[in-house]
């Protein structure tokens, strides 16, 4: 029997979907929708009665003071009785619209409900979420419009219109052995092209001849479920098939041979740095494990990951940057003997949010919507996982608007000598968390492809829902294995499902795995979709026999379902065995270095250097200060922050707001452990505008970008780990590889003067979006070259870190750093300012200079306040420290030191206050230490350059003594002005 | 004079229990976590404690309504544990996602036929948030809320925080009944601090005995200088924060 309970607030003014559903409507131009009422409807299968429906819709569903409900029976009258769907709310509202989860999405509402029932001594068979609108009387294709441009993404949900169809929430059938060769032999390699794409392999002629030759010599064509392993496991995402390929390079300094990109820039920064500092080496884990390990204190270690989710995103944002952030915390919890998770971060580069509707390709989500989608997915993930989400950035370029990227990182912190793990032969494969569905099939290949318009319907089979409690559950119940040893190594079950983290972990030893002992979500999957599945919240646990019960007893405990399913052998083969039979066989060796590697052509020809050109309407500096601080890069993103629990784990000293009057934070600082003063400091940097013009600049300039924030607090600039995470445009393109190849070299030389180790990173490549436009013409649009650089640094004792929120009245203002003419890319060049020059540039040993001795004034006490100048240069610095202090502050542009020419009136005063110079800092300094900062910074340019005033105003002197005033208010309020959330 | 012990009592989801065990130990007890499925396996384990605590967090996922699945555990598995628990000289503290749990067993609010009298909703904004507000305190009766600093500020993190009376008549009945104990109040600059719409800007209620108490702010997270937004520069980083105090009075009173 199939019930409907639909549960509807009391009052309707506190009806949130349904005030949203009416403002959408108006957004989307739909006349007529000027109410509506908003039904959370659960469907409930089972030998039930109505009784048994009304308990559990008074004690589980409806909340006695401001809910109410109404139970249907579903199996009743047909769908065509006036009343099938129930009695509208109102005489208004007749019209009724269905939003539910397709059958096999996740569902985790549903899942609770099921779950709760049983505590009521009542047992469903199954439940289903549905989300239920009932609206004034609508045309149907606004209807349709409605519900699929706001209410439903056509990736996971069905939209009924009228009422629902449904007798029955039917499973699945079991599934039957069946034994799919592919044949290969004789395939040429327009053929196998074909085959590739056909099957969604993303690999190439090349590969899949290698793949063909290898299974000539068996004498026998690869199964289904073969060939996909080999895919996942040589995916882009899975191995770095780009940045680790021989290539040949033409730059400006000449030609340079690369037998493995990665290995000779990034790695060997490591590297490099790592002998540098001899016995004081203080990294423990790089580039080896699902994170990046380095030493924190006596008896703690920590690591980091960041990851990037955007393929999933653009289809589905909710959905995808919910599941990004859980797959980078199970890449934490999945280091060495697993590490707890303890910050957050999430930096998403997205469209103008203002991007008319008409300039969308089809199948683009509107980059607004997207925005509230992946705010939304990583805030519901992140609180309920109860992990602070502390850092991030959102970066505006008309380059993401059919690529978006998100990237969601995670800290986490373990006991020292734990952070080597290692499989041992006989071990069992032991998998845990949640159970096995048809989710997310193809996510590694799919995230190496690039989207089309397409895509949306091809690949919706590839989008994850998350399911946080069942993380949550799996992270204590880790944590409590791990601290009693009960196994010998760890790791994630992201892309690629079990296909990758059983091969990885048996890439040696090799393991046989019984398919049919995966718990399954439901009946009906293929041999092939259990291994590869990308179902989310599963680890795969490496445990010793005599150690299987005491852990499945953890899990008990924890409520984790915990299933031994194979053997790690030590034959060196992937066995797959399903219903008793052989399923697949590899041989590791070949699965892990049989891919060839195809030399890879690159060439990058710098751009002409150009003058700047200025528009002839430029303003005073501080009506154009005003201007910067509504820019979508620099404004406040207040709307973000705080839908993020941040301050989780008690651990936090400097929040992403701070200061009286609610100001920014360079990075921000978490105390490594309860009760301990030892911190961590997270910083991130991007010039998304930089990138387009110089990529060497761009990844040098962002990787300067996040150490000053992280140094700005306190942190010690001896010690500071970098993440890198590359996103790239078409990089089969010789030119584009070109750009990755510059920015590769720039993270090389940059990490190596910085002396500040790359721990860990990744790459999304080809992030290129092909169209058709309305005039037939085929269209392409590719993100503009980004790397994201994060740096996590440390700080010796929390309670000297240092913000950029003014305090004192009388105190002084410095600026540390030289000011150059270099505003191309700047957010001047972005409002229309002026067109061209030079990018910033960087010299990364006198930036380490800079940090050492800004570190020390900050050790010694001396520094009050301290902001590192980025985005919106020197003006929008000192602005936010004054917002942030809610006291005012005076500047003389004119002792700003710079290497600017003088005489260009008005050009000199905006060049020196919004050029983005890197490497610069205000600092307020209390009067007593003023007479040191000579002391401090000694060798470095730096000037005193006004002070901490009560007026509420900051006041500007131009460099030819013009004076000019903008109140606080005014500045608050154009730095807060782009609020707007849905 | 042994330290008094206190059970803090988590659930799948529950977020806070660490800091909070924390937070118990600096005010001079010994804190202990304890899973709801051995405390229903075993209820007798309630009885080394005097202090039963349910921290925030979102228990089994708070996806119906936050606390209720937690909450309908504690009155099927647990009967009138809790109750007994009170009963006996015990105190229940419940923070965040352990005050909706509160509510929803209906300890706190319940009018004399057992109705609830007020629940807690959706903020009014719809959406989570977190930021720092400032609260009065008439504590009354209320024993975790004795001899506090007042004014004091805390954090919030919550979507579902807004006290909701069934009528006026029955927020009136909470409040000459002096259970409304903690209300939030108005910043330095004269600025309302109610972060979602509480009716009557209620932000934490004790039972009728002041022996049980539930609050939407996290104390918790308040324990240190530190811990405030707007400590550095201002406050000296190794004084106390205002949430130290409410531990500290949930602790002396049982000592």
């Amino acid at each position: 029997m199939l019930w409907e309970v639909d549960v509807l607030s009391a009052d309707s003014a506190n009806d949130h979907a349904a005030r949203a559903v009416v403002k959408g409507a108006a957004d989307l131009g739909i006349a007529g929708c000027t109410s509506a009422r908003a039904v959370t409807g659960w469907l409930i299968e089972g030998e039930l009665s109505r009784s048994d429906l009304d308990r559990v819709a008074a004690s589980l569903l409806a909340d006695p003071v401001t809910e109410q409900f109404t139970i249907l029976e579903l199996s009743g009258p047909a769908p065509t009785a006036p009343d099938a769907a129930g009695t509208p709310p109102a005489a208004a509202l007749p019209h009724v619209l269905h939003v539910l989860p397709k059958p096999g999405v996740t569902d985790p509402a549903a899942q609770s409900v099921l779950e709760a029932m049983r505590l009521l001594g009542i047992e469903a068979t199954a439940v289903r979420s549905v989300r239920k609108y009932w609206l004034p009387e609508l045309p149907r294709a606004d209807a349709e419009r409605l519900a699929w441009k706001l209410l439903a993404s056509d990736a996971i949900h069905d939209v009924v219109i009228g009422p629902l169809p449904l007798r029955a929430l039917s499973g699945g059938r079991p599934w039957a052995f069946t034994e799919a060769e592919v044949p290969l032999e004789g395939l040429d390699e327009g053929a196998l092209a074909k085959l590739s794409r056909e099957r969604c392999l993303a690999l190439s002629p090349l590969e899949l001849s290698a793949v063909r030759d290898h299974f000539a010599t068996l004498g026998r064509a690869p199964l289904e479920i073969e060939l996909e392993t080999i895919a996942q496991t040589w995916s882009e995402h899975c191995c770095h098939k780009t940045l680790g390929s021989p290539i040949d390079h033409e730059g400006p300094d000449g030609a340079v041979r690369y037998d493995n990109l990665l290995k000779e820039t990034v790695f060997a920064a490591t590297r490099e740095v790592r002998e540098a500092l001899g016995r004081g080496d203080w990294c423990v884990s790089v580039f080896r494990d699902n994170s990046g390990v380095v030493r924190f204190d006596g008896d703690h270690d920590i690591c980091i990951k960041v990851e990037t989710h955007n393929h999933p995103s653009a289809i589905e944002p909710y959905g995808g940057a919910a599941t990004g952030l859980g797959g980078v915390i199970r890449d934490v919890l999945g280091t060495g003997l697993g590490a707890k998770p303890i910050a957050n971060l999430d930096v998403f580069c997205v469209a103008a949010p203002d991007t008319p509707a008409a300039d969308l390709p089809p199948g683009v989500i509107p980059p607004q919507r997207l925005l509230a989608g992946v705010v939304a997915g990583v805030g519901d993930y992140g609180n309920r996982m109860g992990i602070p989400t502390i850092a991030g950035a959102v970066a505006f370029h008309p380059g993401y608007l059919c690529n978006p990227l998100v990237f969601c990182g995670t800290v986490g912190i373990m006991p020292r000598n734990s952070a080597q793990a290692e499989v041992r032969k006989g071990d069992l494969v032991v998998v845990a968390g949640g159970r096995t569905g048809r989710d997310g099939i193809h996510g590694a290949t799919f995230s190496s492809i690039e989207l089309t318009s397409d895509s949306e319907s091809q690949s919706g089979g590839s989008v994850q829902i998350g399911h946080a409690i069942n993380e949550k559950v799996l992270v204590e119940f880790i944590l409590e294995a791990s601290r009693q040893r009960l196994f010998h190594a760890i790791t994630d079950c992201g892309a690629g499902g079990l296909s990758s983290a059983v091969g990885e972990m048996g890439a040696s030893l090799g393991a046989t795995v019984d398919l049919d002992k995966v718990p399954l979500k439901y009946e009906g999957l293929s041999a092939t979709e259990v291994w590869i599945s990308e179902a989310q919240e599963r680890m795969v646990l490496a445990v010793a026999p005599g150690d299987w019960e005491k852990l499945a007893r953890v899990a008990a405990d924890e409520g984790v379902e915990a299933t031994a399913i194979g053997t790690f052998t030590g034959d060196g083969r992937i066995e797959l065995k399903w219903q008793g039979r052989v399923a697949g066989s590899l041989d590791c060796h070949f699965l892990h270095d049989g891919r060839p590697r195809q030399r890879l052509q690159s060439r990058y020809v710098p751009l002409p250097a150009t003058a700047p050109a200025w528009s002839a309407t430029a303003a005073s500096p501080g009506a154009t200060l005003l201007e910067i601080l509504a820019a979508p890069d620099v404004a406040s993103k207040e709307w973000i922050i705080r839908q993020y629990d941040h301050e989780v784990q008690g651990c936090s000293v400097i929040k992403p707001l701070l200061g009286p009057g609610e100001g920014p934070a360079d990075a921000t600082v978490v105390r490594g452990v309860l009760g301990r003063d030892r911190g961590i400091a997270l910083g991130v940097g991007l010039r998304h505008r930089v990138g387009p013009l110089d990529p060497w600049q761009m990844a040098a300039g962002g990787i300067i970008e996040a150490v000053a924030n992280v140094v700005a607090t306190g942190a010690d600039p001896d010690r500071i780990a970098l993440l890198d995470n590359f996103c790239w445009g078409d990089t089969r393109r010789p030119e584009s590889l070109g750009t990755l190849v510059e920015a590769c070299r720039a993270c090389h030389d940059v990490a190596v003067d910085l002396g500040a180790p790359f721990v860990s990173g990744k790459d999304s490549l080809n992030n290129v979006f092909a169209w058709t436009d309305a005039a037939g013409k085929p269209r392409e649009l590719s993100i503009p070259p980004t790397l994201l650089a994060t740096a996590m640094g440390q700080v010796d004792d929390v309670r000297r870190v240092v913000t950029p929120d003014l305090k004192r009245p009388g105190s002084r203002l410095a600026v540390i750093g030289l000011t150059r003419d270099d505003l191309a890319g700047s957010q001047l060049e972005a409002l229309g300012v002026v067109t061209g020059g030079a990018v910033p540039k960087i010299d990364a040993p006198s930036c380490r200079k800079t940090f050492r001795q800004l570190a020390r004034a900050i050790r010694d006490g001396g520094i009050l306040a301290c902001h590192d100048v980025s985005d919106g240069g020197l003006l929008a610095a000192v602005a936010e420290m004054a917002i942030g202090g809610g006291i005012g502050a005076t500047i003389d542009l004119g002792k700003v030191p710079t290497l600017l020419e003088g005489g260009q009136g008005r050009h000199a005063d905006l060049a020196i206050a919004f050029a983005e110079s890197p490497c610069r800092f205000v600092c307020e300094v209390d009067a007593e230490s003023a007479g040191r900062m000579g002391e401090w910074l000694e060798g470095i340019p730096w000037a005193w350059v006004g002070e901490v005033v009560t007026t509420p105003a900051v006041t500007i002197t131009g460099c030819f003594g013009a004076e000019e005033s903008v109140t606080l208010d005014r500045l608050a309020r154009a730095w807060r002005s782009r609020q707007a959330s849905t | 004079m042994l330290s008094p012990r206190v059970l803090v009592l988590r659930a799948p989801g529950t977020n806070c229990d660490h800091e909070t065990v924390h937070a118990f130990e600096r005010a001079g007890a010994i804190a202990k976590r304890v899973h709801v499925h051995a405390l229903a396996e075993k209820p007798s384990l309630a009885d080394d404690y005097q202090i039963l605590c349910i921290p925030g967090g979102f228990s089994y996922g708070d996806d119906i309504a936050s606390g209720r699945i937690f909450a309908l555990e504690l009155k099927t598995r647990l009967g009138d544990l809790l109750a007994r628990f009170r009963d006996r000289g015990g105190l229940v503290l419940g923070i965040c996602n352990g005050f909706q749990v509160l509510m929803q067993t209906g300890m706190l609010v319940a009018d004399p036929d057992g109705k609830p009298r007020a629940s807690l909703a959706h903020n009014r904004s719809g959406q989570f948030t977190d930021q720092w507000i400032r609260l009065e305190a008439k504590p009354g009766k209320c024993v975790m809320l004795q001899g506090l600093d007042q004014p004091f500020d805390l954090p919030v993190a919550h979507g579902e925080g807004r006290f909701v009376a069934r009528s006026a008549a029955d927020l009136e009945a909470l409040s000459a009944a002096g259970q409304l104990v903690l209300r939030y109040t108005t910043d330095a600059g004269g600025q309302a601090t109610n972060p979602n719409g509480s009716a009557g800007d209620v932000a934490g209620v004790c039972d009728p005995t002041g022996r049980v108490f539930g609050l939407m702010p996290h104390p918790e997270r308040f324990l240190l200088a530190t811990q405030h937004p707007s400590w550095n520069g201002r406050l000296d980083g190794d004084a106390s924060g205002a949430g130290l105090a409410i531990f500290a009075s949930a602790v002396k009173a049982v000592s």
